[in-house]
């Protein structure tokens, strides 16, 4: 299952940042995030419960970059 | 500007009113007489006004065992300036800075909204009628078959079929065509385009999220996902620059002044004290860091590709990724389907020969004859007349299967077919040296001549292989399922280097393939379908682009890149788009960190002060940005 989320954030590197940590939280199974149009990819892993999984992904990316945001 | 930038360009314009006299102050160029610690308190407002969320960045960075970033390096080069003595340089470096993320986050935020625009074709409304009254609702409410209403400069906010009302669309930001598109009761028309003069009454055939407008939408948000070989090598790159830059400011702040000491190099005579030795050399790495920051490659390069896509796109070509954007500049072998890509696809007639009679008589009597059939050719011969057909001079039809059509035409017999039934009823025919599909006629048991019909090239078809060479394209070669002699003149017509003719679907693959292997190293390969039967091939090819693919979604799924419109034309527009925009990652790579190692080097042997390595950072990062937009800016390619 592949869903798309709006994100807020300030720069280049930090989304990439948010791109790794995303990836490391259980339940995705691979993650794009596009600096340019602002948006988060996500792919989640069999039978994982999507809004869980991305209160996690909020929580990590923070974590990187405190000055983000995830829209879920 | 948003709030978080207005909120930065305060606190930038503050800082640097405090700055600029406490500069003055501490150069001596004021005399106030102030102690030094009362100066340096002083200048703690404009750094910490300023530069207080970089400052936490960095301590929570540290904190999260994220510690290699900007706001990283920018700390401990200014914290080290001011500890050491170098308060203005300090304090103007984080300044600096901050104008160059304000600039930064201006001009993406710019772009940003630009390309949406560009792109602005999501309908806001749908005007629903509902007993004779017309309601404004949410696209996304309106069921299919619904009866929707479009007045004249509203956008079509739904795919439909029209029941009732002319006018002209605007399919501009769909097609990239200028030319406004004459519509009327029984056409199609999809979301997106604009309508200009009349009112028009609509029954939808899709739903909100099937509609064209939205699919679009979805291809071009998503293509900024698929990053390209640049992208991935660049954030690859910042994930070890970045650390490696500062282990080696800290080599250079430690072993220079160890190896002095223990050697006695330099000492007494470049260096008074021991003092100055570390902190020149700790100067020299606190400089090395603020130059070596990479924000002006990380950003310019996503830049570039987004901007690249957005202007793409404007012009009807979508293009599925940055990736693919980035294959496409290397394109050097491009295979076309004939059908639909070099020609028309429809059959129309183009000559009538050895006539002894009106050649427009003649094609009254063929149209005519074959007013009953719905064969292609009947078609066509039927739209060469052009005016309107009375069955009722028509008599005493007789079909012959395979051979053609007899009848009488206001009394008149008429034998409209091949060759055969020209032998069938007796009469000679004459063959015909002409390429195509030969309609021989008899009027009254008599030879009347033939009527040739063909399918027509693209007016643009010639013309786009001469740009396709101008634009580095070496070979061009066309794959037809159609025979030999027809695809023999077309490729002649239009200029094609090599071609295959009457190949069955799989051969095309076959070709394909052929043709993959005659690449040599970065050469690609692209395959141009309309998108009709070629899947296969067109996600076989390292390009598939997909042509007049409005509405196919087979098409639209398999190809790399979509063209809006059927002109092909577009193709050597966007392999020059892909060019211009690789060119200008290039140059920005190139640039960017051509300045930085010449700047490293520079602070590493002592040359450049910290007023030097932040306008590189910054001025080098402002042009980047700058170079990356022009990206956008495609329209005269």
């Amino acid at each position: 299952m592949k869903k798309s989320y709006k994100i807020d954030v300030d720069c280049a590197a930090c989304a990439e940042k948010m791109e790794d940590a995303a990836k490391k939280t259980e339940g995705v199974k691979d993650c794009t995030v596009s600096f340019m149009t602002l948006k988060m990819k996500v792919e989640f892993e069999d039978g994982a419960d999507a809004s869980e999984v991305m209160q996690n992904v909020r929580t990590n990316c923070k974590k990187v970059e405190d000055d983000c945001e995830v829209f879920i | 500007m948003n709030k978080k930038q207005k909120n930065l360009l305060i606190r930038i314009i503050i800082a640097a009113v405090f700055f600029v006299p406490l500069y003055l102050i501490s150069e001596g160029i004021v005399e106030t007489g102030l102690p030094k610690i009362a100066v340096f308190a002083m200048f703690l407002i404009p750094y910490l006004l300023v530069g207080h969320d970089i400052l936490r960045k960095a301590f929570l960075g540290i904190k999260n065992k994220q510690v290699f970033d900007e706001s990283f390096l920018m700390t401990i080069a200014t914290v080290g300036a001011i500890v050491l003595g170098e308060y203005g340089e300090g304090v103007a470096v984080m300044l600096l800075y901050q104008v160059g993320e304000l600039f930064q986050s201006y001009a993406v935020g710019k772009s940003r909204k630009n390309i949406s625009e560009l792109m602005d074709i999501r309908p806001d409304y749908a005007n629903i009628e509902e007993d004779g009254e017309i309601k404004k609702v949410d696209p996304d409410e309106v069921e299919v078959g619904s009866i929707i209403v479009v007045q004249p400069g509203e956008k079509v906010p739904l795919d439909g079929v029209i029941v009732e009302g002319s006018s002209a669309l605007n399919t501009s930001a769909l097609t990239g065509e200028s030319k406004p598109r004459e519509v009327a009761a029984d056409d199609e028309i999809l979301s997106g385009s604009i309508n200009m003069s009349g009112v028009l009454r609509v029954r939808t055939t899709t739903e909100f999220d099937e509609s064209t407008a939205s699919k679009i939408l979805d291809l071009v948000e998503n293509a900024a996902s698929r990053k390209s070989k640049s992208e991935n090598f660049i954030s690859k790159f910042a994930k070890y620059y970045t650390p490696l830059v500062c282990y080696a400011a800290l080599a250079l702040a430690l072993i220079p002044p160890i190896f002095c000491m223990a050697t006695g190099f330099g000492m007494g005579s470049t260096y008074a004290t021991v003092g100055a030795l570390w902190g020149d050399w700790v100067l020299r790495a606190c400089t090395f860091l603020v130059i070596s920051c990479p924000c002006a490659v990380v950003i310019s390069i996503p830049l570039s590709f987004f901007a690249g896509i957005g202007g793409a796109s404007n012009q009807g070509i979508l293009v599925k990724g940055s990736n693919y954007l980035e294959t496409l500049s290397e394109v050097r072998v491009i295979a076309f389907d004939k059908t639909g890509t070099i020609t028309n696809g429809n059959f129309v007639v183009t000559d009538v020969h050895h006539s002894p009679i009106d050649e427009k008589k003649l094609q009254e009597y063929a149209a005519l004859a074959e007013c009953h059939s719905s064969h292609p050719i009947s078609r066509s011969l039927q739209t060469a007349y052009g005016k309107k057909i009375d069955p009722s001079r028509v008599t005493d039809v007789e079909e012959i299967s395979g051979h053609g059509i007899i009848a009488r035409v206001d009394g008149v017999k008429v034998a409209v077919g091949n060759e055969k039934l020209m032998a069938h009823i007796g009469v000679e025919s004459r063959p015909c040296h002409h390429v195509g599909t030969i309609i021989h006629v008899a009027v009254d048991g008599g030879y009347s001549g033939h009527i040739v019909i063909s399918d027509e090239l693209k007016e643009n078809s010639k013309e786009a292989m001469s740009e396709l060479k101008k634009a580095g394209v070496r070979k061009t070669v066309m794959l037809t399922g159609d025979a030999e002699r027809v695809a023999n003149k077309v490729a002649e017509q239009v200029g094609i280097t090599d071609y295959r003719a009457e190949l069955l679907p799989s051969d095309k693959v076959d070709c394909v393939e052929e043709l993959l292997k005659e690449c040599s190293g970065n050469e690609r390969m692209a395959f141009v379908g309309d998108g009709i039967n070629d899947a296969p091939v067109l996600s076989r090819a390292d390009i598939g682009i997909a042509m007049g693919a409005l509405g196919s979604d087979a098409a639209i799924e398999a190809a790399d890149i979509v063209l809006m419109d059927d002109d092909p034309l577009k193709i050597a527009k966007a392999i020059k788009i892909s060019r211009k925009c690789l060119g200008i990652v290039k140059q920005n790579i190139a640039f960017a960190l051509g300045v930085k190692i010449l700047c490293l080097l520079l602070a590493a042997i002592g040359i450049a002060n910290m007023w030097i390595a932040i306008i590189a950072d910054v001025g080098v990062m402002i042009l980047a940005v700058l170079n990356a937009i022009r990206c956008l800016f495609v329209k005269n390619l």
